[in-house]
């Protein structure tokens, strides 16, 4: 029943989708991360209003839809005469710079939370013993703070990044030619739902598989010291 | 007694075989998201130019409209599901749906035109237009002959017919086209249209869209031969401009 020649006609189209949709996971989960890691030490900080409009800006954006926030974006900013007589407006402009925009943010606010939980979770032997060490403020973030939260974070960042993928299937809605914009045009073409969707899911399947493989190997390497430690065949058994 | 309840069950479902197998029933598939020829109101009446010649067409059969409810993107799978017999949803007649459907003469067909802010372009020519940005539907009839009689031209894709004027009021272009009833009922007509206007005459595609088209299963040939019949009956004794008349000050009748 499938028509599997129709499959094989279209998948080149499939190919350039895959690569716009990794792409925008790529831009967008990178200046997440990199923003993210400021925004998680103000979130964390004693001073209020340090932490009070990250906290802000971690709520709004974690309670509104993703597709609410690309709309907002791409047609509501369009909407007023200052936006397009600004000089951000050849930005704004294109479809790529508006998903790009909200998905960073988007998944800024998600990945702040991630990071400030792993930090809030540091034990405080070990801030004590960096003290009683001596080390500065910013030692401690660069040697004891950020390296074992990062470890701790790594589950939850790799969901964190599987979702975004997911995500960028919303960018469909805003004229971006990516994996689902793809399933959509041959399903409208030649009105063959299961061609159409069951390619793009498998797809997705792949990229989840490949993506969380690659998270747990990153996981084992570096969360070893979480891991049941090997013992020797003759240990605790009695002889 | 329970036994008496079976049998009249029975022949109730009898009854209704037979019914359905002389035909007095038709299930038309209609959209009801596409005004004016299809709109829902708020009560849920379905009404429009779509629906009005559906029941003429069942009228002009003697035959029962049975009115089914479809999104737009399920309904020639619907239709192959046997949900309902025939559509009647402003599908337009193109060569990839004609592998899946069977199409009646066209219905009506719209001429398409451009749309840009008042007083900005004199003329669509393609001189006229030489290094703008059209707006237009993605994998839509109009975007193919626009590659074809506009090559020099950028085209921005929009995923809907009425995305079109929401990106041309954003500026994402500087000139729409599209369907001359939606750009002119959805758009030109309403307050967000203010400012805008049509840019020169409507244009008929060549070769192009092939009108809009009742579509019937692939093969049936005797529901395709009585919508044909209804259609130009309809077309003959004055009912479908009667309808017409109701809701465009234009022609959209097609040519043949």
């Amino acid at each position: 029943m499938i028509d599997w020649a129709l499959v094989a006609r279209t998948l080149p189209e499939y190919w350039v989708g895959l690569r716009v949709s990794l792409l925008l996971l790529f831009v967008s989960c990178a200046t997440a991360f990199l923003v993210s890691i400021p925004l998680a030490m103000a979130r964390v900080s004693r001073h209020a209003w340090l932490s009070w409009p990250v906290w802000a800006f971690t709520y709004v954006v974690r309670g509104t839809p993703l597709l609410v926030q690309l709309f907002m974006v791409y047609f509501g900013l369009a909407q007023f005469e200052v936006v397009r007589e600004s000089a951000a407006w050849p930005m704004l402009r294109s479809a790529w710079f508006c998903a790009w925009l909200t998905f960073a943010i988007n998944s800024t606010a998600y990945t702040t939370e991630i990071f400030a939980g792993a930090l809030k979770n540091t034990p405080n032997g070990e801030l004590e013993a960096a003290r009683s060490l001596g080390l500065s403020a910013t030692q401690v973030y660069r040697r004891i703070l950020w390296p074992g939260a990062l470890r701790r974070a790594l589950p939850q960042y790799g969901n964190e990044v599987v979702m975004m993928m997911h995500a960028t299937a919303i960018a469909s809605t805003v004229t971006l030619v990516e994996l689902t914009r793809v399933a959509r045009d041959v399903y409208y073409n030649y009105l063959a739902p299961v061609e159409a969707f069951g390619v793009v899911a498998t797809f997705y399947f792949a990229l989840t598989y490949a993506m969380v493989g690659a998270f747990k190997l990153v996981e084992k390497r570096y969360l070893r010291h979480l891991a049941p430690r090997e013992t020797g065949p003759a240990a605790g058994r009695p002889t | 007694m329970l036994k008496k309840l079976a049998l009249a069950a029975v022949a109730l479902a009898a009854f209704m075989v037979q019914a359905d197998a002389q035909q007095t029933r038709l299930r038309v598939g209609v959209e009801g998201n596409y005004p004016p020829f299809s709109q829902i109101s708020p009560s849920g009446q379905i009404s429009g130019f779509d629906i009005d010649i559906a029941n003429a067409v069942c009228a002009e059969l003697k035959m029962e409209c049975q009115l089914v409810q479809q999104e737009f993107d399920g309904m020639i799978p619907a239709l192959a599901a046997r949900r309902f017999d025939i559509i009647v949803a402003s599908l337009t007649i193109t060569p990839a749906r004609l592998e899946r459907v069977d199409f009646s003469a066209p219905y009506y067909d719209v001429p398409s035109q451009f749309v840009a802010r008042n007083g900005a372009f004199q003329s669509h020519s393609p001189d006229a237009l030489r290094g703008k940005r059209i707006i237009v539907l993605r994998n839509s009839p109009r975007a193919a002959w626009l590659q074809q009689n506009y090559p020099q031209n950028e085209l921005h894709l929009a995923n809907r017919e009425t995305d079109v004027y929401l990106e041309l009021v954003a500026g994402r272009g500087d000139i729409a086209f599209g369907s001359s009833v939606v750009s002119t009922e959805q758009f030109l007509k309403r307050p967000e249209g203010a400012g805008y206007g049509r840019v020169g005459e409507p244009v008929r595609l060549q070769g192009g869209t092939g009108g809009v088209g009742i579509a019937v299963r692939k093969g049936d040939t005797e529901t395709l031969a009585k919508v044909n019949q209804a259609l130009a009956a309809i077309r003959s004794n004055g009912v479908y401009r009667q309808i017409m008349a109701r809701y465009f000050d234009y022609d959209i009748s097609p040519s043949n």
